[in-house]
Protein backbone atom coordinates (compact mmCIF):
# COMPACT_ATOMS: atom_id res chain seq x y z
CA UNK A 1 0.00 0.00 0.00
CA UNK A 2 2.31 1.90 1.08
CA UNK A 3 4.99 1.71 -1.88
CA UNK A 4 2.41 2.06 -4.33
CA UNK A 5 1.74 5.60 -2.61
CA UNK A 6 4.81 6.16 -2.82
CA UNK A 7 5.27 5.58 -6.36
CA UNK A 8 1.92 7.55 -6.93
CA UNK A 9 3.29 10.44 -5.16
CA UNK A 10 6.75 10.88 -7.02
CA UNK A 11 6.00 12.44 -10.32
CA UNK A 12 3.96 15.64 -8.33
CA UNK A 13 7.27 17.09 -7.04
CA UNK A 14 9.16 18.55 -9.93
CA UNK A 15 12.97 19.53 -10.05
CA UNK A 16 12.65 22.93 -9.71
CA UNK A 17 15.50 24.07 -7.78
CA UNK A 18 15.80 27.81 -6.31
CA UNK A 19 19.18 29.52 -7.41
CA UNK A 20 19.33 32.12 -4.57
CA UNK A 21 21.10 31.36 -1.38
CA UNK A 22 17.58 29.64 0.18
CA UNK A 23 17.53 26.16 -1.18
CA UNK A 24 13.88 24.32 -1.06
CA UNK A 25 14.84 20.67 -1.44
CA UNK A 26 11.97 18.19 -1.51
CA UNK A 27 12.83 15.27 1.18
CA UNK A 28 13.34 11.87 0.60
CA UNK A 29 9.79 9.99 1.93
CA UNK A 30 9.84 9.30 5.62
CA UNK A 31 7.60 7.38 7.71
CA UNK A 32 4.31 9.54 9.13
CA UNK A 33 2.44 8.29 12.19
CA UNK A 34 -0.79 10.57 12.97
CA UNK A 35 -0.80 10.05 16.73
CA UNK A 36 -3.92 11.03 19.05
CA UNK A 37 -4.28 10.82 22.82
CA UNK A 38 -5.87 12.39 25.73
CA UNK A 39 -2.99 13.42 28.37
CA UNK A 40 -4.74 11.63 30.97
CA UNK A 41 -4.40 8.61 29.17
CA UNK A 42 -0.58 8.70 28.61
CA UNK A 43 -0.80 8.86 32.47
CA UNK A 44 2.30 9.89 32.82
CA UNK A 45 4.02 7.92 30.13
CA UNK A 46 6.87 10.62 28.59
CA UNK A 47 8.11 8.13 25.92
CA UNK A 48 6.52 5.34 23.93
CA UNK A 49 8.91 3.53 22.08
CA UNK A 50 11.57 5.83 21.71
CA UNK A 51 9.24 9.13 20.76
CA UNK A 52 9.66 11.75 23.51
CA UNK A 53 6.01 12.91 23.67
CA UNK A 54 6.81 14.98 27.07
CA UNK A 55 7.47 18.40 24.66
CA UNK A 56 5.32 21.98 24.79
CA UNK A 57 2.61 22.29 22.65
CA UNK A 58 4.03 23.15 19.31
CA UNK A 59 7.11 22.02 20.03
CA UNK A 60 9.37 19.17 17.69
CA UNK A 61 11.74 16.35 19.87
CA UNK A 62 14.25 14.48 17.98
CA UNK A 63 16.28 11.56 18.34
CA UNK A 64 19.65 11.23 16.80
CA UNK A 65 18.84 11.78 12.19
CA UNK A 66 19.19 8.26 10.38
CA UNK A 67 17.62 5.01 9.78
CA UNK A 68 16.76 5.37 13.63
CA UNK A 69 15.45 9.16 13.60
CA UNK A 70 12.26 9.57 15.69
CA UNK A 71 10.81 12.78 15.65
CA UNK A 72 7.31 13.72 17.51
CA UNK A 73 5.98 16.91 16.70
CA UNK A 74 3.36 18.20 19.00
CA UNK A 75 0.81 19.90 16.60
CA UNK A 76 -1.75 19.78 19.82
CA UNK A 77 -2.69 19.12 23.24
CA UNK A 78 -3.45 15.36 22.44
CA UNK A 79 -2.08 15.26 18.86
CA UNK A 80 1.02 14.29 17.82
CA UNK A 81 2.86 13.72 14.31
CA UNK A 82 5.42 10.72 14.93
CA UNK A 83 8.22 11.12 12.33
CA UNK A 84 10.84 7.84 11.61
CA UNK A 85 12.62 6.40 8.79
CA UNK A 86 9.81 5.35 6.05
CA UNK A 87 11.03 1.24 5.73
CA UNK A 88 10.35 1.50 9.68
CA UNK A 89 6.54 2.43 9.89
CA UNK A 90 5.24 -1.15 10.32
CA UNK A 91 7.63 -2.13 13.26
CA UNK A 92 6.66 1.54 14.93
CA UNK A 93 3.16 1.07 14.67
CA UNK A 94 2.76 -2.20 16.41
CA UNK A 95 5.67 -1.04 18.90
CA UNK A 96 3.49 2.01 19.82
CA UNK A 97 -0.19 -0.30 19.54
CA UNK A 98 1.42 -3.16 22.23
CA UNK A 99 2.97 -0.36 24.07
CA UNK A 100 -0.47 1.06 24.34
CA UNK A 101 -2.51 -1.91 25.01
CA UNK A 102 -6.21 -1.47 26.43
CA UNK A 103 -5.49 2.00 26.87
CA UNK A 104 -7.57 4.28 24.08
CA UNK A 105 -5.60 5.71 21.26
CA UNK A 106 -5.80 6.60 17.56
CA UNK A 107 -2.65 5.61 15.38
CA UNK A 108 -2.60 6.16 11.33
CA UNK A 109 0.21 5.70 9.42
CA UNK A 110 -0.08 8.41 7.03
CA UNK A 111 3.27 8.52 5.27
CA UNK A 112 1.56 8.58 2.03
CA UNK A 113 -0.38 11.48 2.92
CA UNK A 114 2.27 14.04 3.03
CA UNK A 115 5.48 15.49 1.12
CA UNK A 116 8.03 17.76 2.68
CA UNK A 117 10.32 20.40 1.67
CA UNK A 118 13.59 21.66 3.80
CA UNK A 119 13.86 24.89 3.21
CA UNK A 120 17.35 26.10 4.47
CA UNK A 121 19.97 29.09 3.93
CA UNK A 122 20.43 32.79 5.29
CA UNK A 123 16.78 34.22 5.13
CA UNK A 124 14.77 31.33 4.82
CA UNK A 125 12.48 32.46 7.71
CA UNK A 126 11.56 35.24 5.01
CA UNK A 127 10.70 32.67 2.72
CA UNK A 128 8.56 30.66 4.94
CA UNK A 129 6.84 34.38 5.88
CA UNK A 130 6.23 35.15 2.13
CA UNK A 131 2.91 32.85 2.45
CA UNK A 132 3.02 31.72 6.29
CA UNK A 133 1.22 34.45 8.27
CA UNK A 134 2.70 33.42 12.11
CA UNK A 135 5.10 35.57 13.60
CA UNK A 136 8.90 33.45 12.92
CA UNK A 137 11.19 35.43 14.67
CA UNK A 138 13.46 33.41 16.76
CA UNK A 139 11.94 34.45 19.94
CA UNK A 140 8.16 33.39 19.09
CA UNK A 141 9.35 30.37 16.97
CA UNK A 142 12.62 29.09 18.15
CA UNK A 143 14.44 25.98 16.98
CA UNK A 144 12.71 23.18 18.22
CA UNK A 145 9.28 24.55 16.91
CA UNK A 146 6.63 22.63 14.88
CA UNK A 147 2.98 24.00 14.67
CA UNK A 148 0.08 23.66 12.31
CA UNK A 149 0.02 26.66 10.09
CA UNK A 150 -0.67 27.96 6.62
CA UNK A 151 1.29 28.74 3.76
CA UNK A 152 -1.03 30.80 1.09
CA UNK A 153 -3.63 28.57 0.42
CA UNK A 154 -2.50 25.35 2.14
CA UNK A 155 -2.27 23.94 5.30
CA UNK A 156 1.59 23.16 6.30
CA UNK A 157 3.30 21.54 9.11
CA UNK A 158 6.31 23.84 9.88
CA UNK A 159 9.28 23.13 11.71
CA UNK A 160 12.08 24.73 12.82
CA UNK A 161 15.15 22.94 13.34
CA UNK A 162 17.47 25.97 13.19
CA UNK A 163 17.44 29.41 12.97
CA UNK A 164 17.56 29.35 8.96
CA UNK A 165 16.63 25.55 8.97
CA UNK A 166 12.86 24.75 8.28
CA UNK A 167 11.22 21.64 7.32
CA UNK A 168 7.67 22.30 5.46
CA UNK A 169 5.27 18.99 5.06
CA UNK A 170 1.99 19.31 3.28
CA UNK A 171 -0.44 16.84 1.66
CA UNK A 172 0.45 15.30 -1.64
CA UNK A 173 -1.52 17.29 -4.02
CA UNK A 174 -0.93 20.62 -2.46
CA UNK A 175 3.18 19.37 -3.17
CA UNK A 176 3.60 21.18 -6.41
CA UNK A 177 1.65 23.97 -5.14
CA UNK A 178 3.84 24.53 -2.18
CA UNK A 179 7.06 24.05 -3.82
CA UNK A 180 6.17 26.62 -6.90
CA UNK A 181 5.35 28.68 -3.98
CA UNK A 182 8.64 28.49 -2.19
CA UNK A 183 10.78 28.59 -5.30
CA UNK A 184 9.10 31.47 -6.26
CA UNK A 185 9.94 32.85 -3.10
CA UNK A 186 13.41 32.96 -3.19
CA UNK A 187 13.85 35.03 -6.21
CA UNK A 188 11.89 37.58 -3.89
CA UNK B 1 -3.32 41.12 11.00
CA UNK B 2 -6.19 40.24 13.89
CA UNK B 3 -4.09 38.21 16.17
CA UNK B 4 -6.39 35.82 18.36
CA UNK B 5 -5.22 33.99 21.72
CA UNK B 6 -5.59 30.58 21.12
CA UNK B 7 -5.76 28.99 25.25
CA UNK B 8 -3.74 25.95 23.80
CA UNK B 9 -1.28 28.11 20.69
CA UNK B 10 -1.00 31.83 22.33
CA UNK B 11 -1.54 34.47 19.52
CA UNK B 12 -1.56 33.60 16.40
CA UNK B 13 -3.00 35.13 13.21
CA UNK B 14 -6.93 35.10 12.16
CA UNK B 15 -6.72 33.40 9.06
CA UNK B 16 -6.05 29.88 10.75
CA UNK B 17 -9.28 30.84 12.51
CA UNK B 18 -13.01 29.88 11.90
CA UNK B 19 -15.87 31.04 13.92
CA UNK B 20 -19.21 28.57 15.34
CA UNK B 21 -21.30 30.78 16.32
CA UNK B 22 -22.31 31.64 19.60
CA UNK B 23 -21.06 29.82 22.74
CA UNK B 24 -23.20 28.34 25.93
CA UNK B 25 -26.06 27.22 24.30
CA UNK B 26 -26.91 23.78 25.54
CA UNK B 27 -28.69 21.03 23.49
CA UNK B 28 -32.43 20.20 26.06
CA UNK B 29 -31.66 16.99 27.55
CA UNK B 30 -34.79 15.75 25.86
CA UNK B 31 -36.09 17.58 23.01
CA UNK B 32 -39.08 15.32 22.78
CA UNK B 33 -40.03 17.35 25.88
CA UNK B 34 -39.70 20.59 24.85
CA UNK B 35 -42.40 22.59 23.38
CA UNK B 36 -41.90 23.58 19.65
CA UNK B 37 -41.59 27.85 20.51
CA UNK B 38 -38.66 26.43 22.93
CA UNK B 39 -37.16 24.00 20.35
CA UNK B 40 -37.13 26.63 17.19
CA UNK B 41 -36.07 29.05 20.14
CA UNK B 42 -32.98 27.06 20.70
CA UNK B 43 -32.37 25.61 17.03
CA UNK B 44 -32.50 29.40 15.34
CA UNK B 45 -33.00 32.70 18.17
CA UNK B 46 -29.47 33.96 18.94
CA UNK B 47 -28.74 37.10 21.32
CA UNK B 48 -26.52 39.23 18.74
CA UNK B 49 -25.51 41.84 21.08
CA UNK B 50 -24.19 45.48 20.20
CA UNK B 51 -20.79 44.50 22.82
CA UNK B 52 -19.66 41.78 24.55
CA UNK B 53 -20.72 38.29 23.02
CA UNK B 54 -19.61 35.20 23.94
CA UNK B 55 -18.40 32.92 20.69
CA UNK B 56 -17.04 29.23 19.76
CA UNK B 57 -14.36 29.99 17.21
CA UNK B 58 -11.80 27.13 15.80
CA UNK B 59 -8.40 27.12 15.49
CA UNK B 60 -8.48 24.60 12.24
CA UNK B 61 -5.04 25.21 10.60
CA UNK B 62 -3.66 25.01 14.10
CA UNK B 63 -4.42 22.86 17.05
CA UNK B 64 -7.78 22.19 15.51
CA UNK B 65 -9.43 22.43 19.35
CA UNK B 66 -12.60 24.09 19.56
CA UNK B 67 -12.90 27.07 22.06
CA UNK B 68 -14.92 29.81 23.44
CA UNK B 69 -13.84 33.65 22.67
CA UNK B 70 -15.04 37.21 24.34
CA UNK B 71 -15.60 39.59 21.65
CA UNK B 72 -16.52 43.08 21.57
CA UNK B 73 -18.77 43.15 18.29
CA UNK B 74 -18.09 46.60 18.04
CA UNK B 75 -14.40 46.85 18.13
CA UNK B 76 -13.82 43.58 17.06
CA UNK B 77 -11.62 43.00 20.18
CA UNK B 78 -11.10 39.97 21.63
CA UNK B 79 -11.43 40.36 25.26
CA UNK B 80 -11.03 37.41 26.47
CA UNK B 81 -10.62 33.39 25.27
CA UNK B 82 -11.09 30.36 27.22
CA UNK B 83 -11.32 26.31 27.42
CA UNK B 84 -14.45 24.70 26.09
CA UNK B 85 -16.12 23.82 29.32
CA UNK B 86 -15.22 26.84 31.22
CA UNK B 87 -17.68 29.69 32.22
CA UNK B 88 -18.30 32.70 30.72
CA UNK B 89 -15.39 35.12 32.50
CA UNK B 90 -17.16 38.38 34.26
CA UNK B 91 -16.39 41.29 32.04
CA UNK B 92 -17.81 44.41 31.70
CA UNK B 93 -18.62 46.37 29.05
CA UNK B 94 -15.63 49.24 30.72
CA UNK B 95 -12.95 46.72 29.90
CA UNK B 96 -14.13 45.38 26.69
CA UNK B 97 -13.92 49.06 25.26
CA UNK B 98 -10.55 49.02 25.42
CA UNK B 99 -8.30 47.94 22.93
CA UNK B 100 -7.17 44.55 24.37
CA UNK B 101 -5.97 42.56 21.12
CA UNK B 102 -2.57 43.25 22.09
Amino acid sequence: MLERNLARRAPTVSPLVSESSVTVTPLDPQGRLAFRIKPAALAGRGTIDGFDLSGAINSRTSSEEGATMRTALRLGPDEWMLITAADEVDERCEAISAALTGVAHSLVDVSHRDVSFSVEGPGADSVVNSGCPIDLSMRAFPAGSATRTILGKAEIVLQRRAADSFTVTTWRSFAPYVQGFLVEATRG
Amino acid sequence: MLLIDCPYCGKRPEVEFHCGGEAHIARPEMPTAVEDADWGSFLYYRTNPKGLHAERWLHGHGCGRWFNALRDTVSDAFVATYEMGKPRPDRDEATASSPSNA
